[in-house]
């Protein structure tokens, strides 16, 4: 079993790594693009888990649908910061 | 930077205050896992997931169901749609895609819908699938404001999932059991109908969350004031 151990570690650094990334980036476009990337992560660890019922929910509404949802949301924003002049994709220093 | 160095000490101790109680949880767990597997046979399904959410705990999933439209009649509330669409498609290949996909997408949430009585699936999943469609539909190019064409359609799709769970348990009630005890052998009948209306709304309700906005009637606008 130490190639599905092997995997699992991998899982864990993964989810940790972009978890970080989608907290931390300052382009948010990244964060929003590593928040989707989590989501499938968690979809397959949820599988792991032997948990498929979870995996699909995660897969279709934490990372689809809410990745749509984030990037929309970016997008009306940066329409907005564009009108009055401001930068749009970089968040606070 | 001490409140930096402060963030990092709180989070590590965080850490280590989870890892800890996750770590002394007992092996195995205690839980109503037995239970549930052993009331199966009379709950109509044979996938305990959609057993425990639409049978043993099924007023959960109703209210989760009051949650979403709730969720959709705040952001209606916030303002009307701007009616304009999501730019113009990136090129006829998304479109020509979008025709095959679109309407697969509707047929798998279906299937999805149907197969989760037995195996992985269910009403979130494949209304999920529906509203990844809707969301598609728009980012081809699809007008948002033809959501506002029908709108007692929409609004009756929106609601039809808590209507329909509500009016079941209801019903189920004057026959003389429990709000929502369905009784013996229409069990299964009864999930699935509540399953299927509910997958239109959660479809519904995650295209128009996207939407964002409440879908005017003429097509247009509504002038804000």
């Amino acid at each position: 079993m130490a190639v599905s151990l092997v995997f699992d570690g991998l899982l864990a650094l993964l989810i940790l790594t972009l978890a970080w990334r989608a907290v931390t980036d300052r382009l948010q476009f990244r964060a929003v693009v590593s928040f989707v990337a989590l989501g499938l992560v968690l979809a397959v660890t949820w599988f792991r888990l032997s948990a498929p019922d979870l995996a699909l929910a995660e897969a279709a509404v934490g990372s689809g649908l809410t990745g749509a949802l984030l990037l929309a949301a970016l997008r009306r924003w940066s329409d907005r910061d564009a009108d009055s002049g401001g930068s749009s994709t970089r968040s606070e220093p | 930077m001490s409140g930096r160095r402060s963030a990092w000490i709180l989070a590590t101790a965080a850490f280590g205050l989870v890892a800890w109680a996750v770590l002394s949880l007992p092996t195995p767990a205690p839980g109503l896992t037995d239970r549930a597997f052993a009331a199966l046979d009379d709950s109509g399904v044979t996938n305990p997931v959609t057993a425990v959410l639409l049978n043993y705990r099924s007023t959960d999933t109703l209210l989760e169901l009051g949650v979403l439209l709730l969720a959709v009649v705040s952001v209606w509330g916030l303002r009307p749609s701007t009616g304009a669409s999501f730019g113009r498609p990136p090129g006829p290949l998304l479109e020509g895609l979008l025709r095959i996909l679109v309407p697969l997408l509707v047929l798998f949430g279906g299937y999805l819908l149907w197969i989760g009585a037995f195996a992985p699936g269910g009403a979130f999943q494949g209304g999920a699938l529906v509203g990844g469609a809707i969301v598609l539909a728009v980012l081809g190019g699809l007008s948002p404001s033809r959501f506002g064409d029908r709108p007692a359609l929409l609004r009756a799709g929106l609601a039809a999932g808590l209507a329909v769970f509500s009016c079941i348990g209801l019903s189920v009630m004057i026959a003389g059991g429990w709000f929502l005890d369905y009784p013996g052998r229409s069990a299964k009948v009864l999930i699935l109908i509540i399953e299927a209306a509910a997958t239109v709304s959660i479809g519904l309700t995650l295209g128009c969350l996207f939407i964002g906005g409440r879908p005017t009637t003429d097509g247009g606008p509504e002038p804000e004031s």
